[in-house]
């Protein structure tokens, strides 16, 4: 479980983030949802120790983060795993080298035992066979595979994705969204994503925190949402006239559904 | 004093990039991995083009050298040794390769550090709970610090060896007195000199384009600047330490 409490950051007279608090379980899929530039990438970069608050805390199974010493930081971000927008893979590395890197640099298994993990883990994600192509052979799909294998490699407790269907089509987006969904039971972890993908939010939104103007504006999760009488929310959820017919015909249905 | 205040939250950050660097390796085997890689790089790499600057260098020293010798009564034709070795061992084979480097080893070094943190590599290394200014910038300054003073002693060795072929290629001077001239007056000092010096410079060439490029934010257009802002500081900075170390020591 990961709790973050009133956290607030400022860039010069920028705020950014204000007084944002909340509690993100395990085993569930958590999402942070708002407009570009509403604070959601600063606040996953708060919670993974690469900004520093100005105010407030964040705890992993109430460890209070800021309050460790840099070497006990650096010990629970082993617990961490993090899939970036880009993929943020090694250029100069395979596949399987930058899968590979974690446990290279923090397991003391032999080479056959990294390399058994390694396959498993490819083949968690779909990607067995490409472990010696290179970042710049591989497609943006397959990038996002790897990032989630290397971000899984070292049985990560949490894990963190920043857009993870950014760039991506319909389609790839739904494998990458059930991808994570699946490991995230498989492996009880406490998944945090970023994102504005409507598609991830109604399929994977196991519990959602809407950001508005670096303040958290609405929580509740994918069936709650439909529901939601928030001004922003809504505005941003259900932008287009098509989406909002989508949203009613959804609720019409749930509705009929409940009666018989 | 927005300048002042520039100019002393850059040192601060320098030094606490450095400070951070001094922390126990997770594993020394990629640490020693990564350093072997930054030495071929460095040091491999750019071997042939210091080899060649420094032939040509030793060799234009000769001839302007002679140029200025010639028809003179008092000096002897062996000082065109003496002064050509003495001004590549004393100047030209620390202070050009330092240069050379900064242009071809700081460039790529700021750019590579430049990309890695905007594709956001470096993140996901500190997230790994990788240290990232030991693991990425000791190795680096490191590797700079054992491979520069070895091209260094090239250039002195191939800067000698250019003069001689120009002297070869004269007829107005022989090789056998450029040969003595060499040998005349040395003192191991001089020797000692050049390699202060290039260790001097080494350490300023890679710190400075490591922290330009660490520190690189944004994106295509800020690595370049970052690039030629590598450059442009260690070439200065090392010319600065030339004489410091000059007026402190001779």
């Amino acid at each position: 479980m990961i709790e973050i409490k009133n956290i607030s950051k400022s860039f010069g007279e920028q705020r950014v983030l204000n007084d944002v608090s909340a509690v993100f379980g395990s085993g569930q899929t958590n999402l942070v949802i708002g407009i570009s530039g509403s604070g959601k990438t600063v606040l996953m970069k708060i919670m993974t120790g690469l900004i520093t608050p100005d105010k407030g805390n964040v705890f992993f199974n109430g460890r209070d983060f800021y309050a460790l010493s840099r070497n006990e930081q650096k010990d629970l971000r082993r617990e961490i795993g993090m899939l970036f927008q880009g993929g943020a893979l090694f250029d100069s590395m395979t596949v399987e080298e930058n899968v590979m890197l974690p446990l290279n640099m923090f397991s003391n298994a032999t080479k056959k035992e990294k390399m058994d993990r390694v396959n498993f883990c490819l083949e968690r994600v779909n990607l067995n066979g490409a472990n010696k192509k290179y970042p710049g052979e591989i497609s943006g799909g397959m990038k996002k595979r790897v990032g989630i294998a290397r971000a899984i490699v070292l049985n990560p407790k949490y894990l963190f994705c920043d857009e993870p269907n950014s760039g991506l089509d319909p389609r790839t987006s739904i494998v990458i969204d059930k991808l994570i969904i699946e490991i995230t039971k498989e492996f009880n972890m406490t998944t945090i994503i970023n994102t504005h993908d409507m598609n991830s939010v109604m399929e994977i939104g196991e519990k959602i925190i809407f950001l508005y103007k670096g303040v958290k504006d609405w929580e509740g999760s994918r069936t709650q949402i439909l529901d939601a009488e928030d001004v922003n929310l809504n505005s941003f959820i259900f932008a287009s006239d098509f989406l909002r017919d989508a949203r009613d015909a959804l609720k019409e249905k749930m509705a009929r559904e409940k009666l018989g | 004093m927005k300048i002042e205040f520039k100019l002393f939250s850059h040192l601060g950050k320098f030094l606490i990039m450095l400070g951070r660097m001094f922390s126990r390796p997770a594993r020394w085997e990629m640490y020693l991995r990564e350093l072997f890689r930054q030495m071929t790089d460095i040091g491999v790499g750019s071997a042939f083009i210091v080899f060649l600057v420094s032939v040509f260098i030793g060799a234009v020293t000769a001839v302007q050298t002679a140029y200025q010798l010639y028809g003179t009564p008092f000096v002897p034709s062996s000082y065109i040794g003496l002064i050509v070795r003495n001004t590549i061992i004393f100047e030209l084979a620390p202070t050009f390769t330092a240069l050379i480097l900064a242009g071809k080893v700081g460039s790529n070094l700021a750019s590579e550090l430049g990309s890695m943190r905007v594709t956001e590599q470096i993140d996901a290394l500190e997230i790994m709970g990788v240290n990232t200014e030991s693991f990425l910038i000791a190795t680096r300054i490191i590797a700079a610090l054992i491979t520069i003073p070895l091209l260094v002693a090239i250039a002195a060795y191939s800067g000698i060896m250019g003069g001689y072929i120009a002297t070869s290629m004269s007829s107005y001077y022989s090789p056998e007195d450029y040969i003595r001239g060499i040998r005349m007056l040395f003192d191991p000092f001089d020797v000692q000199l050049m390699f202060i010096k290039s260790f001097t410079f080494a350490f300023i060439v890679s710190s400075i384009s490591c922290y330009m490029g660490y520190y690189v934010k944004g994106g295509s257009v800020e690595i370049g600047k970052a690039s030629t802002q590598a450059v442009v500081y260690s070439c200065i900075f090392v010319l600065l330490a030339d004489y410091v170390i000059a007026a402190l020591l001779l």
